[in-house]
């Protein structure tokens, strides 16, 4: 009963949002005077072919993945209350030396890939970490730290890309990294289509994927069934509560900040290592702060992330049918936009809900201690989450 | 505190959306390139149509050559925006080719890492791409519609030392890039060359690889405000949408500044930035975009080569609206000529 009811709260707050969210969406299209059930009808079209079809899960899910290891760093540092907005910078300084490094070395295949992950994640983990060191030594805050860093990085990494790392040539108006020799490149999965009796899309289904489904197990399990976990989350709720049962905070945000880093690090490696070969100045940029709506959508755990990133994905595959059927793509962002703030909004009803609930309900007991109803350090679904995994 | 920026962020997400790309696309839906047809795809830079400047200058010529050649520009036309972060070009150019738009035409040299290959995977579609060279691409359907921005920059710094009373200038420039990197060098050997000596004060508004310096008005404007104060009298800016605030900087300094791409002393927003745009160094990309059009519908493409527009076609010149340089327009006349004659070599790079 209790548990039923728990799903039901925790579904309906996202459910909610994305009705929400529709219905704006759908006055704004009204508004610029075009028929709704078009964008509909463009958003769930895949196309009239298989190999269409299949072509539109390859855009879906290749947009997914990067946008999920964004979600996924972002969501880490939230769950113990740490607003990684650096994200951005970090993933961008790691792109730009894997890139580099990747370039430079000739290893076998496996070990090629494996050494440009491990640089990409230990950059951004570096990244991150001067972050925690700034907060816990001087206290300053990570949100004005890491958005600072974000400009440092954006130059450096230019620095970089037009100095010492530079390999296209002089005059060429697109700057490049030297492109990484095949054995750092990262196999397609198109043979996936085959097994399961698809048609071969044009376009090839990054191989990354498979990582970002063992990072996003790896960082469930840690969350979830380890002691550090558990002092994440703790620290996460209640700073003070955990230090005085023994948790060094200090220490956690430090080794919380290097962990999201290190996820940060690899979001452009399905890019990198899957379709460009090199780190330029095209690189796709912004999915840093993408990845902090990801996460909000995804209230902060792995599985709600992994759907949040292919709704997300899903929208912005429509942003290029949506032009051929005179809708202006910018409906996509729309539409994102107002999920996200509904979220956040819906979140913040389900809680004062459920606490009502337990003010005047009875046989509460056995139930998970609602929320005391203070605004928490942590953003909108942190609190509830962790409550709840706590309780259960 | 943590929260409210989250909520900040997301409320900013939503805002930034409607404020975005109000692209009005045209065209139909239904595949085209039927027998004889002309149906054009267009693929814009960021930023996409309305941009006061490189994409509108696009779709222009687009326009142009299809009312020329009888079609219909609602009907015949495609334009496609990329998204924010530009990770969809590639579906951009494959599904216009898909679709059956013939040619499609790649607005800005982001284009230019996926189109070659694009390109070689539709080899019945003609592709185009402005501002990248193409011929060692070794593509046959592809053609580069490339600029001697140099040239029309060298002419501007002509112009501003013959009229600058302190011996002082300044460039300012969007993003720090190649393509840019053209206008500097240009506008600084011009200069040099009139006035051996001159002081030209250089500022970039983003580093390479972020995009952000061409619509960043108050950037332009604090950089030229500075130059001004410097002592500069005429500012040169090749910065998109961030000239705004070199002009509005000219004003107040009461100084003069030199526009771009376009005739800015035409679409200037108001008379007092009237009075300062001095001159605009013009690329006509509507020009070049024209007549690809036109050679491609009457089958006159070469292919796999680039088309180059420069002073000697009048794909490049100066601007003379406001006649603030009819004075000097003889010197000017006389640098071209020597340009053209190939008398004077125009440096590419600063």
């Amino acid at each position: 009963m209790t548990a039923l009811r728990r799903i039901g709260t925790s579904l309906a707050a996202p459910a909610l949002a994305v009705v929400v969210a529709l219905v704006i969406t759908t006055l704004v299209i009204l508004a610029i005077g075009q028929n709704p059930m078009t964008a509909l009808q463009v958003l769930l079209d895949f196309g009239d072919t298989p190999a269409q079809q299949t072509q539109a899960i390859v855009v879906i899910l290749n947009r997914a993945v990067p946008l999920f290891l964004a979600g996924l760093a972002v969501s880490v540092a939230f769950r113990m209350g740490l607003f990684n907005i650096g994200v951005e910078g970090q993933y961008r300084m790691a792109t730009v030396v894997a890139a580099g490094v990747g370039a430079a070395v000739v290893l076998p295949a496996p070990l090629h890939i494996l050494l440009i992950m491990v640089v990409a994640m230990a950059v951004g983990a570096i990244w991150a970490g001067i972050v925690a060191v700034l907060k816990v030594t001087r206290g300053v805050s990570e949100v004005i730290s890491s958005i600072m860093l974000n400009f440092i990085a954006l130059g450096t990494a230019s620095w970089l890309l037009t100095g010492p790392l530079r390999g296209s040539e002089e005059g060429a108006a697109i700057i490049t990294t030297t492109d990484i020799p095949e054995s750092g490149r990262f196999p397609a999965l198109n043979g996936l289509f085959d097994a399961i009796g698809l048609a071969q899309p044009r376009g090839q289904l990054f191989g990354f994927l498979i990582v970002a489904v063992v990072v996003g197990i790896v960082i469930s399990v840690l969350l979830k069934r380890t002691r550090f976990g558990f002092d994440l989350r703790a620290t996460g709720l209640s700073p003070s509560a955990a230090t005085a049962s023994g948790i060094d905070a200090r220490a956690m945000v430090v080794k919380t900040m290097l962990i999201s880093g290190a996820v940060a690090g690899l979001i452009g490696l399905p890019d990198l290592l899957g379709r460009t070969y090199h780190f330029g100045t095209e690189f796709t940029a912004g999915l840093g702060f993408l990845g902090i709506a990801v996460a909000l959508l995804g209230r902060n755990s792995p599985l709600g992330i992994a759907f949040a990133a292919l709704l997300f994905a899903f929208l912005d595959r429509a942003a290029v049918p949506l032009q051929f059927a005179d809708i202006p793509a910018s409906v996509v962002t729309i539409i994102q936009g107002t999920i996200v703030l509904s979220v956040v909004i819906a979140n913040e009803i389900a809680r004062q809900v459920s606490r009502r609930r337990a003010e005047h309900g009875t046989g509460q007991a056995s139930a998970p201690a609602p929320d005391d109803g203070a605004t928490g350090t942590g953003p909108a679904g942190t609190r509830i989450d962790a409550r709840q995994e706590a309780g259960a | 505190m943590t929260k409210a920026a989250a909520l900040l962020l997301a409320g900013g997400l939503a805002l930034s959306a409607c404020a975005s790309d109000e692209e009005g696309s045209s065209g139909s839906g239904s595949n085209g390139g039927g027998e004889g047809d002309l149906k054009v795809g267009v693929a814009y830079d960021t930023g996409g149509r309305g941009d006061k400047s490189f994409n509108d200058s696009a779709i222009a010529g687009v326009e142009a050559a299809v009312e020329a050649l009888g079609g219909d520009v609602k009907e015949d036309i495609q334009e496609l925006s990329p998204n924010d972060d530009g990770s969809d070009r590639g579906e951009l150019l494959t599904q216009l080719a898909e679709n059956g738009f013939n040619p499609v035409i790649a607005v800005g040299f982001a284009y230019g890492d996926i189109i070659g290959d694009i390109a070689a995977d539709y080899p019945e579609t003609q592709f185009a791409i402005v501002d990248t060279s193409v011929e060692e691409m070794g593509v046959d359907n592809l053609t580069g519609l490339i600029f001697a921005e140099e040239e029309g920059s060298f002419l501007a710094g002509v112009a501003a030392a013959s009229k600058s009373a302190t011996g002082h200038i300044g460039f300012v420039g969007g993003q720090e890039s190649p393509l840019i990197g053209k206008f500097e060098a240009g506008y600084k050997a011009g200069a040099e060359a009139v006035k051996p000596g001159i002081i030209v004060d250089v500022k970039y508004l983003s580093p390479a690889g972020d995009p952000s310096g061409f619509g960043d008005s108050e950037g332009g404007k604090v950089a030229a405000q500075g130059m001004y104060q410097a002592g500069a009298d005429i500012v040169f800016h090749a910065a998109g949408g961030s000239g705004e605030g070199v002009f509005e900087a000219a004003v107040e300094a009461g100084q003069r500044a030199i526009g771009v791409d376009s005739d800015q002393y035409l679409s200037a927003t108001s008379p007092e930035q009237q009075a300062v745009i001095m001159t605009s160094m013009l690329k006509r990309v509507d020009n070049a975009v024209e007549s690809y059009i036109t050679d491609f519908s009457e089958g006159d493409l070469q292919g796999g080569t680039d088309i180059l527009s420069d002073l000697e076609t009048g794909g490049i010149d100066l601007s003379t609206s406001g006649g603030f340089i009819d004075d000097i327009q003889s010197v000017i006349d006389d640098w071209r000529q020597q340009i053209v004659d190939g008398e004077v070599e125009v440096p590419t790079t600063p």
